[in-house]
């Protein structure tokens, strides 16, 4: 077996201030060329927070204490900021939470979907729109000639969310990076944008890295999964395996709340608080054998 | 849409300015000071005197002598200078160019300092160096431009001498122009020996007003481009591998230059009123040098046309802010 896209490991974070409270302890996943690996978990779990550590955009309140992130076999951790620029500017691409604020107002889509092209493929200007014009219709955006000379606010959310897709695809990257993608939008737009990253992640063979906190998304996008609590990875491995036959505590107790996960609308009950309690126990455990160890 | 403002600022811009002449005429009335006393010398009769009221029209009543001067303005007659005993609408055409130039400069020199200060603070701001360009700036807003002008007179005219003390071009040099605009003529027309040495004369006093504008625009530019770069665009634009400058000139500056053009659009009216204190200073040929004149003289037709030049001045400045704004922002671009 080829050696993975993107494999984290061991990674540890804390906050950087007096409480130096963990936030990511030990996470270690693989993600494969062409594969799509959720994180999944609860508001605070620290999804976001690994996401930001693959392309070095850890807030500093945040510090990353241990760990490797290697993509295509190089370590973006031990990186200067220079390289790590290059490396994740043509190689990786960001679905952003928010589409109402990830586009520059200033900016007119056209010019937003061809920079990247341009500095990263070294693209002549109508080549880039040659191509942006291209990724626009395949993102199934309507008149995408006239699109490229609108600014953000002519567009509507989802139309925003199809542009910042075409956008993340546009250099062909090796890996996605998709942060709760659909969280912003209207619950019949949710769908045909999941459903658009998936086709967009076959078509192209990418790798996209999935955050979510809700188990429905996961389960109808995801190839594989980690499940995050209190940044600790409890579960993980192949997302039918996870979902049919659960063997952690909370996994089973997320199910539970979740009784039509195949259906993302539908709002899931509150976890048992039992369940958090016992999670909690096993996190502080584990943090108390790692205290040992160091 | 930027038709249609510029429309009905235009009108609102007479409107004000009539209202600004009403003011003028009223206060300069019972203001202290005698024009006719300052003009007449000593051994004068009260003959003389009420020939001379009689002839400047000063002895008609005030609402008369108001209906008079804007019949005059109106007619593109300003009156008579009491005291340079010249058509006042022919002395304003010949000093405004020069202030025109000056302020014109100040501003472009203002705004490009103020903006550069606020780029770099930017780029910096993790670094050491950001609180000492804190600093920097924090003296440059304390200081007004007549400060600016006495030190510069004393550094950089007396102490060490490299640059000319006053006026607006060496008389030395042998030159006819064809318009008031000194400037701008010898550089159109390539004369650059000429250009470089008006811009010598202009380069104290337009510094002098440029600094405190600059200082302004430095930290509100700066507060602008630190939000915006706050913004998720920015954070998918580094994503996207762009240098920090990139970030910062590419992305954020253009988002922030409008609300910093907002906010900062009164400094550029002091900078206007700034001139008559200035070119006092370094005796330069403009119409804020010939205000003070005026205004000793109680030169009532003169101050009057001043005070119109200057309130079409500074009217003229806000609206250009305000449409630059306008035209900065797509939202509003496209109302
Ligand atoms: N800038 C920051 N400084 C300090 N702590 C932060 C910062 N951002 C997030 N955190 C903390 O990191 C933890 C994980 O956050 P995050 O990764 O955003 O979670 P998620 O994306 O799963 O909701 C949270 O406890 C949060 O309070
Ligand atoms: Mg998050």
């Amino acid at each position: 077996m080829s050696p993975p896209l993107l494999s984290i490991a061991g990674l540890r974070a804390r906050r950087r201030d007096r409480s130096a409270q963990p936030i990511l302890r030990d996470v270690s996943l693989t993600l494969a060329a062409g594969e799509v690996h959720g994180i999944l978990g609860e508001s605070g779990a620290g999804k976001s927070t690994v996401a930001k550590a693959i392309l070095g955009l850890v807030p500093r309140g945040i510090r990353i204490t241990d760990g490797r992130i290697l993509l295509d076999g190089r370590n973006l951790l031990a990186l200067d900021s220079r390289s790590l620029r290059r490396i994740l500017g043509a190689e990786a691409a960001l679905i952003p939470q928010d589409p109402s604020t990830a586009l520059n107002p200033g900016r007119r889509v056209g010019a937003q979907l061809t920079d990247g092209l341009r500095l990263w493929r070294g693209l002549s200007a109508a080549a880039a729109d040659r191509r942006a014009l291209a990724l626009l219709e395949e993102v199934q955006i309507r008149e995408p000639a006239r699109v490229m000379w609108l600014y953000p606010h002519e567009l509507s959310g989802g139309m925003r969310q199809r542009v910042l897709i075409a956008a993340a695809f546009a250099l062909e990257p090796k890996l996605v990076i998709a942060d709760e993608p659909t969280t912003a939008l209207d619950v019949t737009v949710q769908k045909q944008i999941l459903r658009l990253i998936r086709v967009m992640q076959t078509r192209h063979r990418t790798a996209v890295l999935f955050v979510t906190h809700a188990l429905g998304v996961a389960a109808q996008i995801c190839d594989t999964l980690s499940l995050l609590f209190m940044g600790k990875v409890m579960e993980q491995g192949p997302a039918a395996d996870i979902l049919l036959a659960p063997r952690h505590a909370y996994t089973r107790a997320l199910l539970a709340a979740n009784p039509r996960h195949d259906r993302p609308a539908s709002s899931p009950e509150p976890i048992p608080e039992p369940v958090i309690a016992a999670c909690k126990a096993e996190v502080a455990a584990a943090d108390r054998a790692d205290a040992e160890d160091g | 849409m930027l038709a249609a403002i510029v429309l009905r600022r235009s009108l609102m811009t007479i409107v004000t300015l009539f209202g600004v002449a009403i003011v003028v005429f009223l206060l300069l009335r019972v203001a202290p000071g005698d024009p006719i006393a300052m003009m007449i010398s000593p051994g004068a009769g009260p003959d003389d005197v009420a020939a001379l009221r009689a002839r400047y029209g000063l002895d008609a009543p005030p609402l008369i002598q108001f209906w008079i001067w804007l019949h005059g303005i109106l007619m593109g007659d300003f009156g008579t200078s009491i005291s340079l005993r010249l058509d006042v609408l022919s002395l304003l055409a010949e000093r405004l160019p020069a202030t025109l130039e000056l302020s014109g400069l100040a501003l472009a020199l203002g705004v490009f300092l103020g903006g550069a200060i606020a780029v770099i603070a930017t780029l910096l701001r993790r670094s050491f160096v950001a609180g000492l360009i804190d600093a920097v700036n924090g003296l440059l807003l304390a200081v007004p431009d007549f400060v600016w002008a006495l030190a510069f007179v004393l550094v950089l005219g007396v102490l060490i001498p490299v640059l000319p003390l006053s006026g607006r071009i060496d008389p030395a040099l042998e030159t006819t122009f064809v318009t008031r605009f000194y400037l701008v003529e010898n550089l159109v027309s390539g004369r650059l020996a000429l250009a470089g040495d008006i811009l010598r004369h202009m380069a104290m006093p337009s510094l002098a007003l440029a600094l405190p504008l600059a200082a302004v625009i430095a930290r509100i530019l700066k507060e602008a481009l630190a939000e915006a770069m706050q913004q998720d665009y920015v954070l998918l634009a580094r994503v996207k591998g762009f240098s920090e400058l990139r970030l910062v000139l590419g992305e954020a500056l253009r988002n922030a230059v409008g609300p910093t053009l907002a906010l900062t659009g009164v400094q550029f009216t002091f900078l206007i009123g700034g001139t008559v204190i200035v070119e006092r200073i370094f005796s330069y040929p403009g119409i804020g040098n010939m205000a003070i004149d005026a205004v000793i003289n109680r030169d009532l037709p003169l101050i009057q046309g001043l005070v119109l030049v200057f309130g079409l001045m500074f009217l003229v400045v806000n609206l250009v802010i305000d449409l630059a704004v306008v035209a900065l922002n797509p939202k509003l671009r496209h109302g």
